[in-house]
């Protein structure tokens, strides 16, 4: 049972992933910039929920909190970061979000403390259910469930309503779609918005699976989720599922094979390097950018 | 001059190196690389084994620039297969890979680094001259090939490979030479650091140092070796004057950075020259 349970660990990671990663490679098919800075969304996310789901002896509330804060956030790092730098090179703006989210994450150690917090009360973490003898902790199992039901949501969401097929046509083409009357500037905003609240609801979940959030839950997360979406193929969001749960199961399974020879963040890389070279539009991706 | 002064020079002349290879890399030739910090660690890393084997400054050296360049003639070649914002990423991973191979490595000292390398045997200050000569020498090849054939290929290249192939440009060929001459750059920077510390960590090389000098070259103005080298001096004093924040190094870089960014994004050099519309995409 060791390697099933190696598989669904992994799983819930590549869960996880997908969501911070979603927000971050539909910002790159609306705007062609590598959203760094997402990472530090996430960790607000993070922080937010534990906060709020202290003071207010509410874990859902904690959520319901981050749910709020991040979007705001989200739309509030485009329109006063990116939007000026959108006529330059996509390396300005790539380097002014690395600047906010070193910012930031460096904000919230000052503000929090370097010791990071932890939830005063988090029963999921601690419970255990048996499924045909698979032991799994309720946070697992939140995460899996909630991941579902939100990729679910976002799916009826860009097949079904108007604003969400004129979303998903921005990211696709930008100048085809505002042909047809899409309104940019709106579609950008919506998708700040939904991308932050992914990281935040991502953020949240981390929380409760690890029962901790320590500032540098944001940096290590960033990188991966760059590699997450270059591997799905830049800008598509089903290979960014796909790569997501792959990399996921990787880097659970290689941390018992070859974790003598490299840690966890070089085995993801390295996995993400040798596709690469075989395939240099990554899994899906048609477009080469 | 105090040990103190000795040490910052010395530091600033290593990163004006490390700074200004990128620049060949990513300003003159348009390859984005984030992960400078690998070559640069992986030059001092092979400086270091060579230092304690053979205690020669000359071969040190050499083999510090070698192995940079040997690894980034390796990520060249990966270069040719991916373009772009790829690229980006790909670079970050081999930073990764870098940092997270050393750490598993006993023979490189793992975590806790090489102590004990032999001195350059010319003194804190003979040192600090030979590393000052070494970025002289450096910002004088990068200005020379800027205005040589080489450069103006280079830019050729970054600005639009399929029409640079119409003027029987070789963009492959001219991405392994920046590469190869931008990381052998960085090699050379990283022996320098081995024989300034004599104690070489991983730590030292991680994506941080990477970012810091893309930064360099971006607040620099992507391009212009004069900018790029006089960022370089500035971003690495920065945090010396402002010791008293030492705390918020990080917060106060971080927002420097934006900030900058937002107000000039053409960098420093665009300052003085109109080389916004290089920038403009």
């Amino acid at each position: 049972m060791f390697y099933v349970d190696l598989a669904i660990s992994g799983i819930v990671f590549g869960c996880m992933y997908a969501l911070m990663a979603v927000g971050l490679t539909l910002v790159y098919g609306m705007l062609r910039i590598l959203h760094i800075a997402h990472a530090a969304v996430f960790a607000l996310g993070a922080y937010v929920t534990v906060l709020v789901a202290n003071a207010s002896g509410s874990i859902l509330i904690g959520f319901i909190a981050a749910l709020i804060a991040t979007p705001l956030c989200g739309v509030a790092i485009y329109r006063l970061l990116y939007q000026p730098l959108l006529h330059y090179r996509p390396d300005v703006p790539m380097i002014a979000s690395i600047g906010l989210l070193v910012l930031m994450q460096d904000g919230f150690r000052i503000l929090f403390g370097e010791q990071g917090v932890t939830f005063l009360k988090n029963p999921l973490a601690i419970e255990t259910v048996d499924i045909a003898g698979i032991t799994l902790n309720l946070a697992q199992i939140a995460v899996l469930i909630v991941t579902i039901i939100i990729f679910l949501a976002l799916h009826l969401f860009t097949t079904q309503t108007r604003i969400g097929v004129a979303w998903r046509a921005t990211v696709s083409n930008p100048r085809i779609a505002a042909s047809f009357g899409v309104d940019a500037i709106r579609v950008r905003y919506l998708n700040f918005a939904i991308g932050s609240a992914l990281a935040g609801v991502a953020g949240g979940l981390i929380a409760l699976l690890n029962n901790f959030v320590d500032p540098t839950i944001g940096y290590v997360v960033s990188y991966k989720a760059l590699a997450i979406i270059v591997l799905g193929g830049l800008g598509s969001v089903r290979g960014t599922l796909i790569a997501s749960l792959f990399l996921g199961v990787i880097e659970s399974y290689g941390t018992i094979f070859i974790g003598s020879y490299l840690n966890r963040d070089a085995i993801a890389f390295l996995a993400l390097i040798l596709i690469l070279m075989a395939r240099p539009q990554g899994f899906t991706g048609a477009r080469t950018a | 001059m105090s040990a103190y002064t000795i040490s910052l020079l010395s530091i600033v002349g290593i990163n004006v190196i490390l700074a200004v290879s990128l620049n060949i890399i990513s300003g003159f030739c348009g390859q984005i690389s984030l992960g400078h910090g690998a070559f640069y660690g992986a030059g001092a890393y092979a400086a270091a084994l060579v230092a304690i084997a053979t205690r020669n400054l000359p071969l040190a050296l050499i083999a510090g620039m070698l192995v940079g360049s040997v690894l980034g003639l390796i990520v060249g070649f990966a270069s040719l297969r991916v373009r772009s914002d790829f690229l980006a990423v790909t670079t970050i991973g081999i930073n990764f890979l870098f940092t997270g191979f050393v750490r598993k490595q006993g023979w490189l000292g793992a975590e806790m680094g090489i102590s004990s390398i032999p001195a350059s045997g010319l003194g804190a200050s003979g040192n600090m001259i030979m590393i000052e000569l070494f970025a002289a020498a450096t910002i004088a090849l990068s200005l020379y090939v800027n205005a040589s054939w080489m450069g103006f290929a280079f830019r050729a290249v970054a600005e639009d490979e399929d029409a640079a192939a119409t003027l029987a440009i070789n963009g492959i060929s001219y991405k392994l030479v920046a590469f190869a001459l931008g990381t052998a750059l960085a090699g050379l920077a990283g022996a320098l650091y081995a024989y300034f510390t004599q104690f070489i960590n991983v730590d030292a090389f991680d994506f941080i140092t990477s970012v810091m000098l893309m930064a360099m070259v971006v607040i620099g103005g992507i391009g212009s070796t004069v900018g790029v080298a006089i960022a370089a001096i500035v971003l690495t004093l920065l945090p010396e004057t402002f010791r008293f924040i030492n705390e918020y190094r990080l917060l106060v870089f971080g927002g420097l950075l934006v900030l900058f960014i937002s107000l000039a994004p053409g960098g420093l050099a665009s300052l003085f020259h109109g080389t916004r519309t290089r920038l403009r995409r």
